[in-house]
């Protein structure tokens, strides 16, 4: 739940559903008044005509008018049940909350083996004590809706429990009983009346479905599923009109029910009700020029990437060396992960870019570039390593994808090459690495991994983005020490993205500041001193770091310039 | 009974993930026994508890009767004699402790009782009535996983980021719409559109015939099937959308995998967490369940068989029926559990009570 001012936005959803369920309210109130001694009168069985619009029984019942009388029955008994379940619940759920520790185990693990059973069988086995009938109905579907209910009311409980103010009542003495009824259940109440909603709608098919089997309301008295039941005779012989009244009339006060509940939760959660912005066009091509340096991996020209009309890159253009490691730095939202991104031909969906030239190892990537081609050409190490392997696979399936993929290698021969690698970034008992799930292995053995499988491809440019943000400091400095090693042994170019000034300075060999969607400064990373840099941000950028002298600083700061650039930043 | 199964998934499908939080979203420090050991210990126990709750549970049924229970069960028509035997056949006439002994050692032997109606041993009649659930029910959950897997993830690939909103509505409104209806109004629905009206399926009740004729299933199945698919697709959907939305699968793009490699082999696994266990709950209820599409089409299964024991007052029925019923919906939960566990093994340590 966000602190975002809630507007009471009626949405035609919840209006429509209000609509619907105050005519079923008002059919439930008149009808057995207006109608209740017509639909006892009697005749011979009828198919639909201008007197009996949706036929009659076999008694000769007026069908619409039976329907509309029974909706009182059918609501009254619905309500009933949902008021059981909801009661009980909401006690049970805020009860087991005010336990402490063993016995509050024990009874949600009660809750939840009862939630895990189908309802049904409780709600028969409540018919089968109390007999058939319509109260019995009553009480066997709300009993059977409790266990669920209370358990989500436990789970919110749970989560309300753990706001500020719950804890500090808790630190001030206040009683749990007072806890509960002053500060959490009007904090649950939105939820709670959503839940009520979706309960009613189950309610109301399940009790209809006991009638309609025989065990739920007896004759002579009629409820939606009662008529459901007497019509079942008649549409086997091949007369369905007499399904048509309740069979509808449940089906509407279902929708009713359903749109109330869905509205309500549309309301509470007013992320879900706002459209995201349209997606836009990808890369459009512009002219090429043929002022192409031999010497550069990978060139950027006037690359421009806007997310509905925003502009975050601002005509960016760079140019990576053989073997050179270009350092970015700039604060979060200065664009300098778009513009990595842009290079690898990976911005997200909704972002649209325009570059006047994006090529890598002399690869158009304006144009159409084969998968396989771009994988042999870019490699990426991401930021955190914690989220960027699948959970549901094992490492060595990961990592081998590329190579049986791209290069469709044997699973054999991949896992060899994959072994190799990692054991050339130093990956301790790779072949149990390769075996593992990813949440198995460290941070830092991830993202050896990862270094390691770009590495298997033996690409022209590595574009590390802030590879080492997520990890602890003695980590960080092997994974830094690996990419050095690695630009050094194999002249691998890279681009390696960062926030700290200090990391950039000791591992690139060129660094271009980023500010705001442009590049600001452009210096050799041995000339980054306070004394030689020219823009105020980049000064600004090395007056935050802590220790000029420390090579791999030990934590960044934050940069206390510009705190007004919040429009339009996206960080990805 | 699909109406129990999906029971708050329909307001939002969030209300059941909050339920049954998917078990990776709970990391537990990996304890020095084998997952897989402790995991069968566990489970081993928790099956030992559920079948004595639930032959606790049917002994009750009986003493729970409002008044004697001899009186209301022999009928209203019965004379002292009918009572009396009532009372002796069941045991009444001991001391509680007595009979529960009694019973939870008849239960133990396999002995289920013998049914007032049929006169024939309860786990004669349950046996021959198990089939017809277990067809529709096993069918069933196969064509929802079949439909609503492929069917959810495609919609959730199509409306990613935001694209074709119109997609999303319209697929928002059908399912929506059609899982509010109830399954037996949809069976009845059905029974109008192809039985009487075009004459594709017999309403034949298989029982009629000399053996289960397959097209005799296939109208209760789908009125059985419709709700759950689109509850489970709609899941899928939004789980698409959030998976999509992972890092891993900007790793899998920036590798260059071919989309469908991109979608079966790095999403799809990372929604069967969730499908599963929510597929789990609807089988279970299917299982117990179809009782009122049994009704509509006159399938003797389980769902008429205890329907009639209840009408009847047929309680040695009643009680062995909630045992057999309880225990195959906790052996479904189980095996639910070790599907998702030889899929992630993190799942074995899952415990859902982390509130």
């Amino acid at each position: 739940m966000q602190t975002r001012s809630r507007r009471t936005t009626w949405n035609a959803g919840l209006v429509s559903g209000l609509l619907l369920f105050l005519a079923i309210v008002v059919i439930a109130a008149i009808a057995p008044i207006a109608f209740g001694s017509a639909a006892e009168e009697s005749g011979a069985r009828q198919g639909p005509s201008a007197d009996h619009w949706l036929g009659t029984d076999t008694a000769g019942h007026d069908m619409l008018l039976r329907s509309l009388v029974a909706t009182r029955l059918t609501l009254l008994m619905t309500i009933g049940a949902t008021a059981i379940a909801v009661v009980a619940g909401v006690l049970l759920g805020t009860g087991v909350w005010l336990m402490r520790g063993r016995t509050r185990e024990v009874c949600l693990r009660v809750i939840d083996g009862m939630v895990a059973f189908p309802a049904l069988l409780l709600a028969l086995v409540v018919a089968a004590v109390l007999g058939a009938g319509g109260s019995s109905a009553v009480v066997a579907i709300g009993i059977a809706g409790i266990p669920y209910f209370a358990r989500l009311t436990g789970n919110l409980a749970a989560k309300v429990s753990q706001q500020d103010y719950i804890t500090t009542a808790r630190l001030l003495g206040v009683k749990n009983t007072r806890i509960v009824l002053k500060h959490m259940l009007p904090n649950m109440a939105e939820p709670l009346l959503v839940l009520s909603a979706s309960t009613f709608a189950q309610s109301l098919t399940a009790i209809s479905a006991l009638s309609f089997v025989g065990l739920g309301v007896q004759s002579p008295a009629y409820d939606w599923g009662k008529l459901l039941n007497e019509a079942l005779p008649s549409l086997l012989a091949g007369r369905p009109y007499q399904m048509v009244g309740p069979a509808s009339l449940i089906i509407i006060t279902g929708i009713a029910a359903i749109l109330i509940g869905d509205g309500l939760a549309a309301m509470a959660n007013p992320r879900s009700s706002t459209k995201r912005a349209p997606a836009l066009t990808v890369p459009s091509g512009s002219v090429l020029q043929q002022d192409d340096d031999r010497s550069y991996v990978a060139t950027i020209k006037d690359l421009q990437i806007s997310a509905g009309g925003v502009p975050l890159v601002k005509g960016v253009s760079l140019g990576i060396k053989e073997g050179e490691i270009l350092g970015i730095v700039g604060e979060s939202g200065s664009g300098k992960t778009l513009t990595a991104m842009a290079l690898a031909r990976l911005l997200p969906d909704g972002l649209s870019s325009q570059a006047s030239k994006l090529t890598v190892d002399g690869l158009d990537l304006l144009g159409a570039v084969p998968a396989r081609r771009m994988a042999e050409t870019v490699a990426l190490v991401y930021q955190d390593p914690g989220s960027t392997f699948n959970p549901s696979l094992r490492m060595g399936t990961q990592l081998t994808e590329v190579l049986t993929t791209h290069k469709n290698w044997t699973k054999a021969k991949a896992r060899q090459r994959i072994l190799e690698s990692l054991r050339m970034v130093r990956m301790t008992q790779p072949e149990l690495r390769m075996k593992q799930h990813p949440h198995e292995l460290s941070g830092g053995m991830r993202q050896r991994a990862m270094i390691a499988a770009a590495l298997s491809n033996e690409p022209r440019l590595i574009i590390a983005d802030e590879p080492t943000t997520a990890l602890d400091v003695t980590v960080q400095a092997d994974i830094l020490r690996e990419l050095k090693r690695i630009n050094r042994d194999y002249k691998t170019s890279m681009m390696f993205i960062s926030h700290d000034i200090g990391v950039v300075r000791a591992l690139c060999d060129r660094v271009l500041v980023m500010y705001r969607g442009e590049i600001v400064e452009t210096i050799d990373a041995s000339n980054l001193t306070e004394v030689q840099v020219q823009h105020e941000y980049t000064k600004a950028l090395l007056a935050a770091t802590p220790d000029m002298s420390d090579p791999l600083p030990v934590r960044q700061r934050a940069v206390p310039v510009s705190t007004d650039s919040t429009e339009g930043v996206l960080h990805v | 009974m699909t109406e129990f199964t999906n029971r708050g998934v329909q307001t939002s499908e969030a209300v059941v993930l909050e339920a049954f939080p998917p078990p990776n979203a709970v990391r537990r420090p990996s304890r020095a026994m084998h997952p897989w050991l402790s995991f069968a210990i566990r489970r081993g126990a928790s099956l030992i508890v559920t079948f004595l709750a639930l032959v606790v549970v049917s002994f009750l049924i009986v003493q729970l009767i409002p008044g004697d229970p001899a009186f209301a069960i022999a009928g209203a028509n019965a004379d002292l004699a009918d009572v009396e035997r009532v009372r002796q056949e069941l045991g009444l006439d001991l001391p509680l402790g007595q009979q529960f002994m009694t019973y939870i050692g008849q239960v133990l032997s396999g002995d289920l009782g013998t049914s007032f109606i049929y006169r024939q041993p309860v786990s004669t009649v349950i046996l021959s009535r198990l089939p017809f659930t277990a067809t529709i029910a096993v069918a069933g959950i196969v064509t929802v996983l079949l439909i609503a897997v492929p069917l959810g993830m495609m919609v959730g690939l199509l409306t990613r980021s935001g694209k074709r909103s119109w997609l999303d509505t319209g697929f928002g409104v059908i399912t929506g719409f059609l899982d509010s209806i109830p399954g037996y109004i949809v069976a009845t629905f059905l029974v109008i559109l192809f039985a009487l009206g075009i004459g594709i399926f017999p309403m034949l009740p298989p029982a009629y015939s000399t053996r289960m004729v397959a097209e005799s299933f296939v109208l209760p199945v789908a009125a059985l099937v419709i709700g759950p698919i689109c509850t489970v697709s709609r899941v899928v959907r939004r789980e698409t959308a959030v998976v999509l939305e992972n890092d891993y699968m900007r790793t899998a793009r920036g590798w260059r995998l071919p989309a469908s490699k991109q979608y079966v082999k790095w999403a799809l696994p990372n929604l069967l967490t969730t499908t599963l266990t929510l597929s789990g709950l609807i089988f279970s209820g299917m299982i117990g369940g179809a009782i009122v599409i049994e009704s509509v089409f006159a399938l003797p299964g389980l769902g008429t068989g205890i329907i009639k024991a209840i009408l009847d007052r047929d309680y040695p029925v009643i009680q062995g029926m909630v045992i057999v019923i309880g225990m195959i919906a906790a052996a479904i939960n189980l095996l639910v559990d070790v599907v998702l566990g030889l899929i992630d093994s993190r799942n074995l340590g899952g415990s859902h009570a982390n509130a």
